[in-house]
């Protein structure tokens, strides 16, 4: 049991991060919360991708002229590195086009609490 | 040239088209129409000539920056992807036309960002349709998403509540399937999809890459608004302005469905199929249930596009040609009709002033044209033989008794009889009701009530019949309606000339 933890703790946190940002977003009434959890499962998809990247005993893929060029294994993946910058972008835009929108909310109805936004919403009709 | 360059050409001149809206109306605001139009029309003869290049020639394949395809990323136009291309690229050509005089009235001072926002989705769709790589489809995936999100919250007072439900579940399931591509990325250690599907067959331990497909497919359900996830469409759906709604239903899920075949012919995995048949099913079924009950004639047709992407999963997912067949047919079909519907309960909330179907009495004499479009395209829906809708249910039904499923045949068949209710219930309040003054008056007497407005209800003697005033949409407005209600009637005449030359050739190999 315990080799499992040693040996896979990375993936046991990501998935704890995974698991409590879903959990936020589901469950917390606060838009802002939902917005943190949004955040949190976007960053534990990111750092898995990374984690996919890492190799026992590798170094970074920059050519390193001490390391013999034909052996590909002493370096990083570099692939998951490259992409991820591109998923952050997409996170950092969804993050700000989320917070724009609870910006309309908070104008429209002054209140960001999900449960007092409904009965706002019921009054309405 | 143009061919040969078509699966570059097409996101581009969209993406291309949303940065140049925002610049060019900065100096003179009403060119946007303009320039949007211009693009949905090139982008639209594109696809046609790409589609014509495919079925004569084969899949064209394009190497972005002349990298090839292992490492750089490809973007591939088959028949699948043309035939996907060629619906977008159309609706978006007769949603623009649409949209000129309704945005007018409905937004009026926000139409830079309302084209800049359509031209940006249509991109992200066009990308999704084209792609050949996991990991470009999730940025178009992305694109695609925060268009729409920004496109449905220009709307009513509520509209952004329901734009963020829809961003808080659109970003959760981009993000199940960035999560299922990593799986599947360290199984095979390629994105591209042609070359993923070659080394997935030798893959010696498999369970990563059905936790990868799960995932993928657990993102891609909640982009398509199936039914145990469908909560954020209804929503954002109604709340919605016309013009985005009719942009945003006839497509947006229907794209989804497209990753879906992508997704599903990649790796076979038999379990997946049935259970994911087993949730369409569910989804048409209880779509059907759902939409009778709703007063608001937007609500309705959302609910019923739950039913429509359920005919299609299951269409995909019953894996015998005729069931997928009949999907692909249903992808154009669904697509049509919900144009025509969307467009003309756009056109009645401008000329009537509501949503509400049982205030919508006497439509047919206030807008004889567009009624004749809509019941066009109710009929469509229910399936009766001239028009298309009888042909992708007959398809359908067809394939799931060849596969045997007879509770999916039940399925489709109680599905069709709900959707008579739901529709009929709005033809014959609509058609078969004399507009009556007096009703209009019971109706909003809960908010007169509220107004101190009693007074007029005191002297409300007999009922009067009166209609109301002819009130046709402008032409413009018509105009597309009216192409695509002619559309339906002529897919479904020429039905058999269609499968036989474009869609038998998308239908894989089972």
């Amino acid at each position: 049991m315990l080799e499992i933890i040693e040996g896979y703790y990375a993936y046991f946190f990501l998935m704890l991060l995974f698991v409590i940002g879903l959990y936020a977003m589901m469950m917390k009434r606060n838009l802002m919360k939902k917005i943190m959890g949004m955040s949190m499962i976007q960053s534990a998809a990111i750092l898995f991708w990374i984690l996919s990247a890492f190799k026992e005993g590798a170094t970074v893929p920059i050519l390193d002229r001490a390391i013999s060029l034909d052996n590909p294994d002493l370096y990083l993946n570099p692939l998951p590195h490259t992409l991820m910058l591109t998923a952050i972008v997409v996170a950092v835009v969804t993050l700000g086009v989320s917070i724009a929108l609870a910006v309309a909310i908070y104008q429209n109805y002054n209140t960001l609490d999900e449960r007092e936004l409904l009965a706002r919403m019921e009054e309405e009709k | 040239m143009i061919t040969q360059n078509a699966p570059a050409l097409i996101p581009v001149l969209y993406l291309v088209a949303a940065m140049i809206i925002p610049m060019v109306d900065y100096f003179r605001s009403g060119l946007s129409y303009f320039i949007a139009l211009l693009a949905s029309i090139s982008i639209f003869g594109i696809s046609l000539m790409g589609l014509q290049e495919v079925i004569t020639n084969g899949p064209i394949s394009y190497h972005l920056a002349g990298w090839m395809p292992p490492l750089g990323i490809e973007l591939v136009m088959d028949s699948l992807s043309a035939f996907i291309c060629v619906i977008i690229s159309a609706s978006a050509l007769l949603v623009m036309i649409y949209s000129r005089t309704n945005l007018v009235q409905e937004l009026p001072d926000k139409t830079m960002g309302f084209y800049g926002l359509s031209m940006l989705f249509m991109g992200g769709l066009a990308g999704i349709a084209l792609t050949g790589d996991f990991f470009n489809l999730f940025v178009f995936l992305e694109i695609s998403a925060l268009a729409s999100y920004g496109l449905m919250a220009i709307g009513v007072k509520r509209a952004p509540v329901s734009a963020f439900r829809y961003l808080v579940l659109g970003t959760a399931g981009a993000i199940f399937y960035l999560m299922g591509v990593v799986f599947i990325f360290i199984s095979t250690g390629t994105l591209n999809m042609a070359d993923v599907s070659n080394i997935l067959p030798h893959v010696e331990y498999v369970r990563p890459v059905i936790a990868g497909l799960v995932l993928i497919i657990l993102g891609i359900i909640i982009k398509m608004g199936i039914f145990p996830i469908h909560h954020w469409l209804p929503d954002a759906y109604t709340d919605a302005s016309s013009t985005a709604s009719a942009l945003i239903a006839p497509i947006g899920t229907k794209v989804a469905a497209y990753v879906l075949i992508r997704v599903l012919t990649i790796y076979e995995f038999p379990p997946l199929l049935d259970i994911l048949s087993w949730i369409a099913a569910l989804s048409i079924v209880a779509g059907s249930v759902l939409a009778i009950a709703q007063p608001n004639i937007k609500r309705m047709l959302a609910y019923s596009s739950i039913a429509n992407i359920g005919y299609i999963t299951l269409g995909i997912t019953l894996a015998n040609p005729l069931a997928f067949i009949g999907a692909l047919l249903h992808i154009l079909n669904h697509s049509m009709m919900k144009l025509v519907m969307f467009m003309s309960s756009g056109g009645i909330y401008n000329n009537m002033g509501t949503l509400n179907m049982a205030r919508m009495r006497g439509f047919p004499l206030v807008m004889p044209f567009t009624a004749l479009a809509f019941i066009v395209a109710v009929m469509s829906m229910v399936g009766i033989p001239p028009t298309s809708g009888f042909f992708s249910k007959l398809y359908l039904i067809l394939g799931a008794v060849e596969a045997g499923a007879w509770v999916f045949v039940g399925a489709i068949l109680l599905s069709t009889l709900l959707g008579l209710v739901y529709l009929f219930r709005f033809i014959n309040i609509a058609f078969f009701r004399p507009y009556e003054k007096y009703d209009d008056r019971m109706i909003i007497q809960g908010e007169s009530r509220k107004l101190g407005l009693n007074d007029e209800d005191k002297d409300a003697g007999p009922k009067i019949y009166e209609t109301m005033p002819r009130n046709e949409m402008s032409i413009s407005m018509l105009l597309p309606v009216l192409i695509v209600a002619v559309g339906i009637i002529l897919v479904g005449v020429f039905n058999g000339v269609l499968i036989d030359k474009v869609i038998s050739l998308a239908v894989p190999d089972f």
